[in-house]
């Protein structure tokens, strides 16, 4: 099922914000082209993660840059330049993810590439903006967590700013990029016009926050404060937490402190019976929770609060949550294959069409691996 | 005065929203951000729960803060989907509309005859998608799909906060936002396919698949290596990350380090303790690596450091918190804010949408609907069932 079927994307992109943005477009079924620099290509071919490779590359570019092709081209030269273009004149999408200003000086600039074909989409993800003191910086996650306030909204108040532990801002620019893409594409189905598309990781992360932010803009600009203990969200009252047991952790989602205090026979949390006070007093409520919680197994708090539709879930790592039979009913896993005959497990695309998963045994690209045949199918001959 | 684009891409598409909260609902917001028109679909009793969900007690006139962050430009419609009457009604206008998103649990919305198969029966290129917590089959299929639980499910607590930590969540509702983003991504594909092919699609996607797929690397790693990737033992920033990426406290602050070299962070710091390590172990010894630079960092100042890190090009940034933020020119500059007004004494501000279209912010000042707010003038346009008014 290949929902962009004939769509062409011209991708400049490197790392894992644009990466994974064209990746959902190939997942969709979008034909994705990297163009690469000859030599070294995406840095993220040998930005190695935990020390583990596939083929002498990192498994991080096998991973994001499946079912993709690699044209290499030294943007510098004058012919690889042209092939480019040309190719370009044949694509529907242009994507990259330089600083402001790269594509200009490489000859890619938006009037050129729109002159060529003026029905192109041609998207951009900056790390701050086209403008501003910070536009020169370096677009990398940590930083932009670090710029926008996210450490402040995770982990216990007695603990430094905690970043997110995945490159969420990088992802989220990705998916807001794809989303500017394939919104342009279903303007130009019906006016014809192309599109520029822009997106920052900036201005991902601030909108990532959007409903705290939004407090905190109305509010008098209190800032967020996160609790002392069993730290979840800065601005949700008890007993919503994550919980230690005698054999793991317990996650507590929203939930009436009374009726908790009934269920787990805690009788010192009886006198929270206002729900005005769960927000204010989170933190001494949680402190009594957790003292109770610590003295049986998260199996027999579950049996108790299942059944009386409490919002509550057993804490998993992943080695935990991939045997289990809900996870396993997902068929999450799939196997891609490289050219040169490696089989990468991954996980899929996690959206379903017509009731069909979305599963491309395709592996990523070698570094130009595809250039004769795109030289010969789009005649790109000097 | 309200900020108005005339040329927003998804302008003349037309979703209805059978949401609330915050996943369904976040993916209504980014497509009626980009243009098109957004109908809620409320329940007349309550509505969208979302409405008497405060954070922090703010509340705009009946409705909270929370509900006017998720809901601005959009519509309200109200209708009792147990009435034969009323579901003939949305049925006529399923019949008009391009899209359709709803977020409850499995299995009602067959219940109430608002399955893919029976909207396809009143609209051939209907565009339906779905959300679940865990996906429809079981065992897990009718746990409730709260964010905090699929981050417990999904493993995703062990990626942040330290080794010796409990399992740390994100502070955010991560699962809820990626979720309906890969709604807005799959629904738009399938706008794209429909003009085609002029068939319907059915787009499914679970908040624990989106948190897997979040994940990628992670997994990709575990299944690669069979080794369980852990969380670093001092200022863990990301689980599969070496040395000296992570957040550390100065004398009067935090700066947070991202990739540099062991080679440039030694002339940089001008320090001897990092002799006795190279770069083949900022990743077997990181911890040890790492505790020697918070001993070294938390003599200076967080400016003193900065000076020297980028005055050579390095990888670090100094932590701001929002009001700091706020305060800069930076900030200023990129216009993240806008208003929304209410009358004349009562405006509020909030975020924008993060995606430009030929270099124009699109803006989305309309207040949030109140409760059936159009229902009326919406059966009038649509020609539904006049004796019902």
């Amino acid at each position: 099922m290949k929902l962009l079927e004939g769509i062409t994307v011209v991708d400049f992109s490197q790392f894992l914000s644009g990466p994974s943005a064209s990746l959902r477009l190939a997942d969709f079924g979008a034909r994705v082209i990297k163009i690469e620099k000859t030599g070294t290509g995406d840095i993220c071919r040998q930005l190695y993660v935990s020390e583990i490779e596939v083929a002498n590359e990192s498994t991080l570019f096998h991973t994001i840059n499946r079912n993709k092709e690699s044209f290499s081209a030294n943007l510098k030269d004058e012919r690889d330049k042209h092939q480019v273009l040309e190719l370009i004149k044949k694509a529907d999408v242009v994507m990259h993810n330089f600083r402001p200003g790269v594509m200009d000086r490489l000859g890619f600039s938006y009037e050129k590439v729109q002159k060529l074909n003026p029905e192109i989409i041609y998207a951009g993800i900056s790390g701050y903006g086209e403008e501003g003191e910070w536009k020169d910086l370096p677009g990398q996650d940590l930083l932009l967590q670090s710029l926008s306030g996210l450490p402040y909204l995770n982990g216990e108040s007695t603990k430094l700013p905690t970043p997110m532990g995945i490159s969420v801002v990088d992802i989220l620019a990705g998916t807001h990029l794809a989303q500017g893409i394939l919104a342009a594409l279903v303007k130009r189905d019906a006016t014809g016009q192309g599109s520029l598309v822009q997106v920052s990781m900036l201005e991902s992360a601030l909108e990532f926050q959007f409903e705290v932010f939004t407090t905190f803009l109305n509010d008098g600009e209190e800032l967020p404060e996160r609790s002392e203990k069993n730290h979840a969200h800065s601005y949700i009252a008890a007993p919503y937490g994550v919980y230690e047991t005698t054999d793991g952790f317990l996650a507590l989602a929203m939930g009436s402190i009374p009726k908790l205090a009934e269920l787990l026979s805690c009788s010192p949390l009886l006198k929270y019976d206002n729900p005005k006070n769960w927000f204010k007093q989170r933190d001494a409520i949680k402190k009594i929770l957790a003292d109770h919680l610590k003295n049986q197994k998260t199996s027999y708090w579950l049996n108790i609060l299942e059944p009386a539709d409490i919002w509550c879930a057993k804490v998993l790592n992943i080695e935990e949550l991939t045997v289990e039979e809900g996870y396993k009913v997902l068929e999450m896993e799939m196997t891609v294959n490289t050219s040169k005959g490696q089989q990468i497990k991954t996980t899929r695309c996690p959206v379903r069409i017509n009731g069909m998963k979305l599963n491309s045994e395709r592996g990523a690209p070698f570094l130009g691996e595809h250039n004769d045949a795109i030289v010969v199918e789009f005649g790109l001959k000097n | 005065m309200t900020k108005i684009n005339k040329n927003k891409p998804l302008e003349g598409i037309l979703v209805l929203e059978f949401c609330q909260y915050l996943s369904g609902p976040s993916a209504g917001l980014r497509l009626a951000d980009l243009g098109a028109r957004v109908i809620k679909i409320e329940n007349p009793g309550k509505g969208d729960l979302c409405r008497i969900l405060p954070i922090k007690d703010q509340w705009v006139e009946e409705n909270t803060l929370l509900f006017h962050t998720i809901n601005r430009n959009k519509e309200s419609y109200t209708a009792n989907l147990k009435s034969e009457g009323e579901l003939a009604e949305i049925k006529k206008l399923i019949s008009k509309a391009d899209v359709m998103l709803h977020n409850f649990r499995p299995g009602v919305m067959e219940k109430l005859g608002l399955d893919f198969q029976q909207a396809k029966m009143c609209n051939s290129e209907i565009i339906f998608a779905e959300i679940s917590g865990y996906g429809k089959e079981e065992p897990w299929a009718k746990k409730p799909g709260q964010d905090l639980l699929l981050q417990a499910m999904s493993g995703l607590m062990y990626a942040s906060g330290d080794r010796e930590d409990a399992p740390t969540p994100f502070g955010l509702a991560i699962g809820d936002i990626l979720c309906g983003a890969q709604v807005v991504q799959a629904v738009l594909a399938a706008l794209v396919y429909r003009k085609r092919k002029n068939k319907a699609v059915k787009i499914e996607v679970s908040l624990l698949e989106s948190l897997i797929d979040f994940q990628f690397e992670i997994f990709t790693t575990y299944f690669t290596s069979g080794k369980l990737p852990v969380r670093s033992a001092v200022n863990n920033a990301h689980p599969l990350l070496g040395a000296p990426y992570g957040i550390y406290e100065t004398h009067d602050g935090h700066i947070a380090l991202a990739m540099i070299s062991l080679k440039d962070l030694k002339e940089t710091l001008g320090s001897t303790e990092l002799d006795e390590f190279d770069q083949s172990m900022v990743f077997s010894k990181r911890d040890k690596i790492k505790s020697v630079l918070v001993e070294i960092l938390k003599k200076e100042n967080s400016a003193f450091w900065m000076k020297k890190l980028q005055a050579n090009g390095l990888w670090a940034a100094d932590l701001k918190n929002w009001e700091q933020l706020k305060n800069s020119e930076g900030y200023k500059k990129l216009q993240l804010e806008q208003e929304i007004k209410f009358s004349e004494e009562k405006t509020i501000k909030t975020n924008r949408c993060p995606i430009r279209i030929d270099g124009e912010v699109m803006w989305g000042e309309i207040p949030a609907p109140n409760l059936g707010e159009h229902s009326k003038a919406i059966k009038r346009e649509f020609e539904l069932n006049e004796e019902l008014l």
